[in-house]
């Protein structure tokens, strides 16, 4: 049996970490670098400095400064009592990423980029954000550091996650709204491309998931690797031994990847993935990438996609605004397709219930999207023995959610 | 001879620059589309870049990005394009370049691109979103078929990297005007000639200026350093101003503004 030191944490991720990505950040046939000439350099560069500054002693010092005293990390393991009771299975155990700062763990990425940012010299951040988590931590960022920060939000995420529209600007940052496509995350991301490609000299691109051209899968992922790490140690604590199952939701796949890499190597850890069903599987209805789409290029990288037969993105539909994306970050292409990790999916009123059932019986209010997770952990453990323990990464807090779900069960605020 | 190929060589012996029309396949029709071809043909252009619509583009500004929007809305595929450019050949020899998302020819597959491409009649094509570390497939599959793949340089691109870049490009380098997407801006970017003067030692490919030229007079300019001047975003802009009239009064509107262009960038005195 193996004993968790942290030295055997580097060594269990060594073999992957070797391997996967390539050089040219290629995961198996997945990822590679899918964008105009204008931003090839800023690319290179951006890869050759985050290399350094992985290596770097003091950046890391500084990184892990602002993670603990600012964000608030480590984040809690916390034992769900009620709810283990409630499935009558598995011990349940949520990694409560919903208690950091800004509410969700895409604070861990975005400190580190805009650290990252400031070794480069560029003084102005972009984003883009689908439910406003990633533009808040952002803007968060952006303003404990003096920077620029321009936000670029669909339309219809404005709508549905307008008080995450309200704290970025108190925050400093511009939201510039995107009113082309389907006014969601992947025309923010269009358009935060876009900005990208004329204003590459001075600014950063903060991409706020797993996805995107070399070096952002790998970059964003080793940022958010924290997670997992902590999970490690503090399941190892609390129950002597590694989880049987991490659950987490995947849109862009970030918070599931943090939660997933450390265990990489230890194939008896089950890693699960799960996605946005929305309203059902006809095209359009949904957002499970993995589960329903196939091979294809977006956003700069080659993972699965949905798309139709002339390589045209489909329409997409999740609840929650962060899941509601055509694609996924190539490296959760390359579990599924090696099998390390299963992909799933649970449906919007799937997720609503579990974002009340968590609400009722934990006191907590899960974000829609890792609401998802919860859902599949609903109708997964009971099927599960009693000695089994089951870590879920409660990827954010549901406070910026509470308009939707109330307009969902027809409730006015 | 692959017409390109042709074209430039003729030109090049006569001493003036082609002018190059971008045009959205099926914007606002395929058959309008046809028309613009051989009227741009009848009026002088050298060359046609053909833009095949894509959902999600990320090299075009907004002017360009409606027009594939409203391409798209009639539900045109890649294969129907490829129809209209066999539906061209019968009554023009134009060359003719598609500039196509790399997830459009993903999803299609590269050489079967390639092979139903120069069956229909098509010369080349300028992939934006594919550099040139992953444009190995489609480059060598376009060898075997003398379908020219034309490659990017933009003002940001390291020496290193246009070193590489001029090795493998076919038919034309395109060189991006301005550090930006495509779309019109006032002046013509500083540094322009020295850039393009630095990549002409570096090969014997010609190469093309594009992003950014909008008015006759900065085509006028653009012709003065270049083998090639490509005009988008103006044109489709003019296609949109006139959208809602007759396909017919359209064309000849659209001609006319690009007869323009030509003569400016071909009078160089």
């Amino acid at each position: 049996m193996k004993t968790m030191t942290n030295n055997n944490i580097n060594q269990s991720e060594a073999f992957y970490a070797q391997n996967v990505p390539d050089k040219s950040g290629h995961f198996g046939e997945y990822g590679g670098k899918f964008v105009p000439e204008t931003l090839m350099p800023a690319l290179e560069q951006l890869e050759k400095e985050y290399l350094k500054a992985k290596e770097d002693p003091i950046f890391n010092k500084e990184l892990k400064y602002y993670l603990n005293e600012y964000v608030g990390r480590p984040s809690p393991l916390y034992f769900a009592r009620r709810l283990t009771e409630k499935l009558n299975g598995p011990k349940i155990y949520l990694k409560r990423e919903d208690l950091n700062h800004t509410g969700a763990h895409k604070i861990n990425n975005t400190m580190g980029q805009v650290l990252l940012a400031i070794r480069m010299g560029k003084k102005r951040i972009i984003a883009e954000t689908g439910a406003g988590q990633h533009g808040v931590a952002t803007a968060t960022a952006a303003a404990m550091f003096g920077l620029e920060c321009d936000v670029y939000m669909g339309e219809e995420d404005i709508r549905r996650q307008s008080l995450n529209v309200f704290k970025m600007k108190l925050l400093g940052a511009n939201v510039i709204p995107v009113k082309t496509g389907s006014k969601t995350l992947k025309d923010a991301t269009n358009e935060a491309l876009r900005d990208w490609m004329s204003s590459v000299v001075n600014t950063h691109y903060i991409i706020g998931s797993v996805v995107g051209p070399h070096p952002y899968p790998v970059m964003v992922r080793d940022f958010q690797i924290v997670i997992g790490q902590e999970v490690r140690e503090q399941i190892q604590s609390a129950e002597g031994r590694l989880p049987d199952y991490i659950i987490a939701c995947v849109g862009g796949g970030s918070n599931a990847i943090g939660i997933f890499y450390p265990f990489i190597e230890d194939k008896d850890v089950k890693l699960i993935g799960v996605e946005a069903g929305g309203w059902g599987y006809d095209v359009g209805q949904h957002a499970a990438t993995l589960s329903c789409g196939e091979k294809g290029v977006l956003h700069g990288s080659l993972s699965y996609v949905l798309q139709d037969d002339d390589g045209q993105t489909s329409q997409v539909h999740s609840i929650s605004a962060g899941l509601d994306y055509p694609g996924v970050g190539p490296e959760h292409s390359y579990l599924k397709d090696i099998h390390r990790a299963d992909y799933v999916s649970v449906t919007d009123d799937e997720a609503v219930e579990a974002f009340s059932m968590c609400a009722r019986l934990e006191g907590i209010i899960p974000a829609l999207e890792a609401s998802h997770a919860i859902a599949y952990t609903v109708k997964f453990a009971p099927t599960l023995d009693k000695d089994k323990v089951i870590v879920i990464n409660l990827s954010g807090s549901g406070d910026k959610d509470s308009f939707e779900v109330a307009r969902k069960l027809g409730i006015d605020l | 001879m692959n017409r390109i190929d042709a074209k430039f060589k003729e030109l090049k012996e006569k001493g003036v620059p082609a002018f190059i029309p971008f045009i959205t396949a099926g914007d606002p029709s395929l058959d309008t589309t046809r028309e613009l071809i051989l009227e741009f043909d009848r009026r002088g252009a050298d060359m046609i870049e053909l833009g095949v619509p894509y959902s999600d583009p990320i090299a075009d500004g907004p002017v360009i990005q409606s027009s594939y929007y409203r391409a798209l809305s009639s539900g045109i595929k890649l294969a129907d394009i490829l129809e209209l450019v066999r539906d061209v050949r019968k009554k023009s020899e134009i060359p003719i370049v598609s500039m196509v998302s790399q997830s459009i020819l993903f999803k299609y597959g590269c050489k079967e691109f390639v092979k139903n491409a120069v069956n229909a009649g098509l010369d080349g094509a300028t992939i934006p979103d594919l550099p040139i570390e992953e444009a190995e497939e489609i480059i060598e599959a376009g060898k075997m078929k003398d379908f020219k793949v034309a490659c990017f340089i933009a003002p940001t691109t390291t020496d290193d990297r246009v070193d590489l870049i001029v090795r493998k490009s076919q038919g034309f380098l395109y060189y991006i005007s301005v550090v930006g997407i495509t779309g019109s801006k006032n002046e013509l970017a500083e540094e322009l000639t020295n850039n393009i003067r630095k990549i002409k030692k570096a090969t014997s490919l010609p190469v093309a200026l594009g992003f950014g030229i909008s008015t006759p007079e900065q085509a006028r300019t653009a012709g003065k350093i270049a083998d090639g001047v490509i005009v988008g975003s103006a044109i489709v802009r003019e296609i949109e101003k006139h959208s809602n009239q007759e396909s017919s009064i359209l064309v000849n509107k659209v001609g006319e503004f690009v007869e323009e262009l030509v003569n400016s960038t071909k009078n160089q005195n």
